[in-house]
């Protein structure tokens, strides 16, 4: 199960958060703090595994991400998901994001971050992988997206 | 961050031109969210960012309360607060929007607002329920998208005792055309089976369809479920092991399309599922990792080394590997596979494959001896992710040789590390390892402890300062020893306590009172009040807690001799006996009556005394009386907390039970009677001190590891390894490990060095008989052992073995249903494939039970009974029953299995026979399963080549047995079977057979308490109800008639209370069902309940027929 999906920049903001599991809101922001300062004090040579932040349940946990230019991707997972697996899905998810954006940057994951949302649901649901080839999951986008824009016809 | 602000006003325009729409309150909400968004990135401090979005906050408080506001507003509202609760400002109020906005809104007004939810609220949030009614109504929605929406809302979050109103819903969508609704259905059902798993007990069944999916997305999505089922009981799926192990096969193979594929790898998330699930079912089952060795072999081989993922395949396919049951060139394949990952230079793979290591070393320490440079590398790895795997790894390895340098290596990270998790999981290792083996080496075990506590602090697990006291306490054998253990500690700690102890965690100066108190009289250098004067300073320290403060009186107690002391333990004791901490005055006042009377003290606190068994009577049972006392004066039974935490949560949760039923559940059900129930338990605590307290504690090491000396013929050969030095064949080895490093001499300085850690920390891994040091590794040697007996056994065992072998391989009809619907191939082939093979008819047959049941959703059976084979189907060889005209049913007795002839059995009825064959059956009721056996009689002339038993010769019989279950009831549950055969002049001839077992077989009492009864009543979904008639020939109607039933059906019959009763049974495998019976005008009312369908209805026929009958 994948408990917690965290987006942040390099100076820790948050771009998008989602959590699986339920974590009270003053933990939730605790546990981005943690995980930004575990993370953003790692190089770029080193694994992309961590373990055992002890805020978000201990040695079970681990977290899995990735740097891309200003933003970290933080996969927050339990012992039942493979680790080169969740690091791929990472990159997928990104490939996808840079397919429906067009050359994604922080600035669309800011001001679409609903968007951002709505692919991550095609991805992952309910802390479950649902999708993992890329082309499913921007064919399901697409779809909604042609719904958004023949309701905005209908109402023009 | 001035680019990022430049960027964003740049990218606003275009952002507008987007939003083609040209509402004015469009245009000012976005670049509303705009300005917000700007007006935070333009921010220097936390401070003012509050300021700012307490104010944005505000105005959409306003906003979304207005009536004007219209659903397209709120939409963009919604966004803004979700921006606003991302950066952790709250926004309740407009929780009660978002659940509108999802109610009311368009599809894409909807979207945001099932987004919002979902952000916002969590399981147990009480708004939720609020949703239940449009999630309901978008399940039966036309639109897609809306059911995509909802059945996603549903697996983020949705109220537990609301899963019976959708879940109908959900199951429907199982069969939906679309595949993307289907697989979402199929994620939100194990959603479900992980927050409430009894409310999808019935459908398994459905579970098994949507792995025969004939999409793939769909079966991999219901693989989640399995991994999750089979990691609960790997027993009740042994049965799917060939299909996992086909769809595996299929997916290696490359069968699926091509876009499945992730950089030219086959569906590798789908791969590493399987595997995952494969050693789930293959654990300590060699029967069942048989099947799975060959598609194993093909993944390690398939698995070309071009991309990070099929290294994510290659890593489960090794742990699998080493899961199984062992084979050897497999393990050499795999271990030759983790060398790969070791020298990779990729760090990442490189971490995993010290987790392949750590995880493979238990069974096979040797493979860490081929990877000692590495290892040594990695200790001084820059990455401290990588370090602490590498310790993980020299962990599992530690034996009595390399504890040292082990614990050394492990103390030097600690001082570095940062991470309190990690500080905790490493302490306690180290004193797991330090109390494993300290021999004699004394002085270190007592300063490995010391590092410990100092580090650890108040962090570790408290069992670790216990346990260590534990240890000093009881001692060991030599009392020479142990005085010498104790006398270290004290000089040990002197100094520290003269130092700085205000430094010192809590723990730790625990742990040093503790001792002072106890064992400071064998220093006989060392003056008493030196000692009472060094403790009370620690009283006076200001960060002492008052638990440390207790610890320091108690000792202080056990110290004091009067004299000169009699001022330090005078003032401690009057500053204290005035203390608001009850427990502090109490030890004061002790201190202060046993300072002045030494006769007392010597009594109470003796010298040196040995730990007494103290019996513990945990069940309370000396209160009984006054218990029965306090119930029969009107007191209300004692509930325990969960109980009543339950009771709370049903009367406040909303009720989905209909009105009317009085339940049976009586004051008088939870009488004493059941209260004194826990048994008297009596524990040995071993000590003399009175504050400690060991119960439960996990006792590490023991007497047995340190008392070598007391049973030498057994102990000595595992824990007494001579060091390097004193043994000369320990030197060799050493120096064959130095021969094997990849860098001969002469190597340069820090090369040597790394040598010279090497040999010191892999010393002792290459011999067997220091294998057995590790405690952690013993599991292997011995699955090697049994196989290596496996191998030693005679013929007929082999011949057995192959047997079974033999009926495994062959794909079973699940299997070919899975092919048919994965890639199309031809059904008449299959068919022809089903009956090829004698050896696999029963199987078939139930194979096609299932293809009956499920493809075509028939009827006509009435029931779908799955077969498991039992795998041991016996050739009874032609004894002395050879006769053809004497092989009677009588005789058929004889062939029973010897295991199965002690039980009571049904009468055998012959099924069918042909001018060669001759079937009977007959089943045999077990306590926890049904048996179904098969005789296979052979009357003709000549012997039958290929049934399940090899060979029948000419008039001989073959017995197969296979355990039934029931998937569906029914009033009668059928079996249907073929068998087909070769005649030795080569013909392949079949037979069919049917056999019919009444559901009652598979009845067994069910045992449980009103109390459970009660609960389970409530949970179960599926009941009838019907009127029996009464048995009156006796006094007492009720009992009549329900032992009458109990008699014929095996029902367990709970309670009986006046004029009303209550049953259990169950149907096998924990399948229950609950039976309410009141005496109502001369009629039996009976009420049945069970979570099963079906279940009820057949069981009140069977009812019906045991009462007319009598």
């Amino acid at each position: 199960m994948i408990k917690a999906i965290l987006i942040f920049n390099n100076h820790g903001k948050p771009r998008l958060i989602r959590f699986y599991q339920y974590f009270a809101e003053d933990m939730q922001q605790q546990i981005i703090r943690e995980t930004f300062h575990l993370v953003s004090k790692r190089d770029d040579n080193v694994c992309n595994f961590l373990e055992g932040g002890s805020l978000i349940g201990g040695s079970d946990y681990k977290l899995i991400y990735r740097h891309y230019a200003t933003l970290y991707f933080v996969f927050c997972v339990d012992s039942s998901e493979s680790e080169l697996g969740i690091l791929d899905l990472i990159q997928v998810f990104v490939e996808t994001l840079d397919k429906c954006f067009e050359n994604v940057c922080e600035l669309d994951l800011i001001f679409h971050m609903d968007k951002v949302h709505y692919i991550l649901q095609e991805v992952v649901m309910g802390g479950m992988v649902l999708e993992t080839n890329m082309n499913e999951i921007v064919a399901q986008v697409e779809v909604q997206n042609r719904m958004e824009k023949s309701e905005l016809c209908n109402q023009n | 961050m001035s680019d990022v602000v430049e960027k964003t006003l740049t990218a606003l325009p275009s952002l507008l031109s987007l939003d083609s729409h040209p509402g004015s309150a469009k245009l000012s909400s976005t670049s509303k969210l705009g300005n917000l968004i700007r007006g935070i990135t333009e921010l220097t401090s936390k401070h003012e960012e509050e300021k700012l979005i307490q104010h944005e906050l505000l105005a959409i408080k306003e906003q979304v309360s207005s009536p004007n506001t219209t659903m397209r507003q709120m939409k963009e509202l919604m966004v803004r607060s979700i921006y606003c609760e991302m950066l952790g400002y709250e926004a309740s109020f407009s929780y009660i929007h978002a659940i509108k906005l999802a109610q009311q809104g368009t599809v894409l007004e909807k979207r945001v607002g099932y987004l919002a939810v979902s952000l916002f609220l969590n399981e147990s949030h009480e708004l939720l329920l609020l949703l239940v009614n449009t999630v309901l109504k978008d399940l039966q929605s036309t639109n897609l998208i809306e059911v995509c929406m909802a059945l996603t809302v549903v697996s983020q979050m949705f109220p537990k005792d609301m899963i019976p109103a959708i879940l109908p819903l959900v199951e429907e969508k199982l069969n939906h055309p679309k595949e993307i609704i289907r697989r979402k259905a199929v994620l939100a059902l194990y959603k479900f089976y992980l927050i409430a798993p009894n409310q999808v007990q019935h459908i398994h069944n459905k579970f098994r369809k949507a792995l025969c999916d004939k999409d793939p997305g769909v079966m991999t999505a219901s693989l989640h479920i399995y991994l999750q089922m089979i990691q609960e009981n790997p027993e009740a799926y042994k049965d799917l092991t060939p299909s996992f192990v086909t769809i595996l096969k299929q997916v290696v193979g490359g069968k699926l399309p091509m876009d499945f594929n992730y950089h030219t790898v086959p569906a590798p998330w789908l791969q590493i599922q399987l595997l995952r699930i494969l050693s789930l079912l293959g654990k300590n089952d060699q029967s069942t990792s048989e099947v799975m060795y060959e598609v194993l072999d093909e993944s390690l081989q398939r698995a070309e080394m071009n991309h990070n993922i099929t290294y994510a395949i290659l890593y489960e396919c090794v742990k699998c590997i080493y899961t199984i049951h062992p084979k050897s060139d497999l393990l050499e394949k795999a271990a030759k596979c983790i060398g790969n990952f070791v020298l990779s230079p990729k760090i990442n793979l490189k971490y995993l494959g010290l987790k392949a290591l750590t995880y493979v070393v238990q069974q096979d320490p040797k493979l860490a001896l081929q990877h000692q440079m590495t290892i040594i590398e990695c200790l001084d790895h820059p990455d401290l992710i990588i370090k602490r795997e590498t310790l993980e790894l020299l962990f599992r390895i530690t034996n009595g040789q390399n504890v040292t340098v082990i614990v050394e290596k492990m103390l030097e990270f600690l001082c570095i590390s940062e991470d309190d998790h990690t500080t905790i999981d490493l302490v306690g290792k180290v004193a797991e390892l330090a109390e494993k083996y300290p021999l004699k080496y004394n002085e270190w075990f007592i300063e490995t402890m010391n590092t410990v506590f100092s580090l650890g602090g108040d962090m570790m697990q408290p069992d670790i300062p216990n346990s260590f006291l534990k240890l000093l306490s009881e001692g060991f054998d030599s009392v020479e020893e142990d005085r010498k253990l104790r006398l270290f500690a004290v000089n040990s700690y002197i100094p520290l306590l003269r130092g700085e102890p205000g430094k010192l965690p809590q723990r730790f100066l625990q742990v040093i009172s503790w001792v002072l108190g106890e064992y400071s009289h064998l220093r006989e250098d060392l003056e008493p009040a030196e000692v009472l004067s060094l403790l009370a300073k620690l009283l006076d320290m200001k960060n002492s807690s008052s638990e440390t403060k207790s610890w320091v009186l108690m000792a202080m107690t056990k110290l004091c001799k009067g004299g000169a002391d009699a001022s330090v333990t005078q003032e401690v004791s009057e500053t204290y006996s005035s203390s608001l901490d009850t427990v502090l005055r109490q030890r004061a006042h002790e201190l202060q009556y046993l300072s002045q009377d030494p006769e007392l003290r010597a009594r109470v606190l003796p010298r040196g005394a040995k730990p007494e068994t103290l019996e513990v009577d945990s069940s309370l049972s000396f209160l009984d009386r006054f218990v029965s006392e306090a119930l029969a004066a009107g007191a209300a039974p004692y509930k325990p907390p969960h109980q009543r935490q339950e009771e709370l949560d049903q009367s406040k949760a909303l009720s989905l039970e209909p009105y009317g039923l009085s339940l049976p559940i009586s004051m008088s059900s939870c009488s004493i009677t059941d209260r004194q129930s826990p048994t008297l338990l009596s524990m040995s605590s071993g000590l003399s001190g009175d504050t400690l307290k060991l119960d439960g504690i996990k006792r590490v090491w023991g007497r047995e590891g340190y008392l070598a000396q007391r049973e030498p013929v057994e102990e000595a050969a595992q824990v007494e390894v001579p060091s390097p030095i004193q043994s000369p064949g320990r030197q060799g080895e050493g120096d064959s490990l130095h021969s094997q490093t990849p860098t001969q001499t002469p190597t340069p300085e820090p090369e040597q060095e790394k040598q010279q850690l090497a040999s010191s920390l892999f010393v002792g891994l290459a011999s067997q008989s220091s294998v057995s040091l590790m405690g952690k590794s013993e599991p292997m040697p011995q699955r090697f052992r049994r196989k290596a007996k496996g191998q030693g056994l005679g013929s007929s065992f082999i011949a057995n073995e192959q047997i079974s072998s033999s009926l495994i391989s062959p794909p079973s009809a699940v299997d070919n249903l899975l092919c048919n619907n994965l890639l199309d191939s031809n059904n008449a082939s299959e068919l022809a494939e089903q009956t090829s093979q004698l050896s696999q008819s029963l199987t078939t047959a139930n194979g096609t039970c299932h293809a009956e049941a499920e493809l075509t959703e028939s009827d006509t059976k009435g029931c779908n009974p799955a077969l498991r084979r039992d795998n041991c189907v016996v050739a009874a060889g032609p004894g002395p029953h050879n006769d053809p005209g004497r092989l009677t049913e009588v005789c058929l007795d004889s062939y029973l299995p010897a295991e199965l002839s002690g039980l009571s059995h049904s009468e055998i009825a012959p099924l069918c026979a042909n001018q060669s064959l001759n079937l009977s059956a007959c089943h045999v009721q077990k306590e926890d399963s049904l048996i179904l056996v098969v005789f296979i009689m052979n009357s003709s002339e000549s012997a039958i080549q290929q049934i399940p038993a090899g060979e029948v010769t000419s008039y001989s019989v073959a017995v197969g047995q296979y355990s039934l279950t029931v998937k569906r009831p029914a009033v009668h549950v059928e079996v249907v079977g073929t068998v087909s055969y070769q005649l030795p002049a080569g013909t392949s001839q079949s037979l069919q057979f049917s056999y019919k077992v009444p559901l009652t077989s598979f009845i067994r009492p069910f045992v449980v308490s009103t109390e459970e009864y009660g609960t389970m009543w409530l949970s179960f979904s599926h009941d009838t109800k019907q009127n029996l008639t009464l048995i009156n020939d006796n006094q007492e109607p009720l009992t009549a008639t329900l032992n009458a039933l109990k008699k014929k059906l095996q029902l367990h019959v709970v309670e009986v209370i006046g004029m009303e009763g209550i049953v259990a049974c169950r149907l096998l495998q924990d399948l229950p069902c609950l039976m309410h019976c009141r005496v109502n005008a001369g009629w039996l009312a009976v009420w049945l309940r069970s979570p099963v369908p079906d279940l009820p209805d057949c069981l009140i026929y069977h009812c019906q027929r045991a009462l007319q009958s009598l």
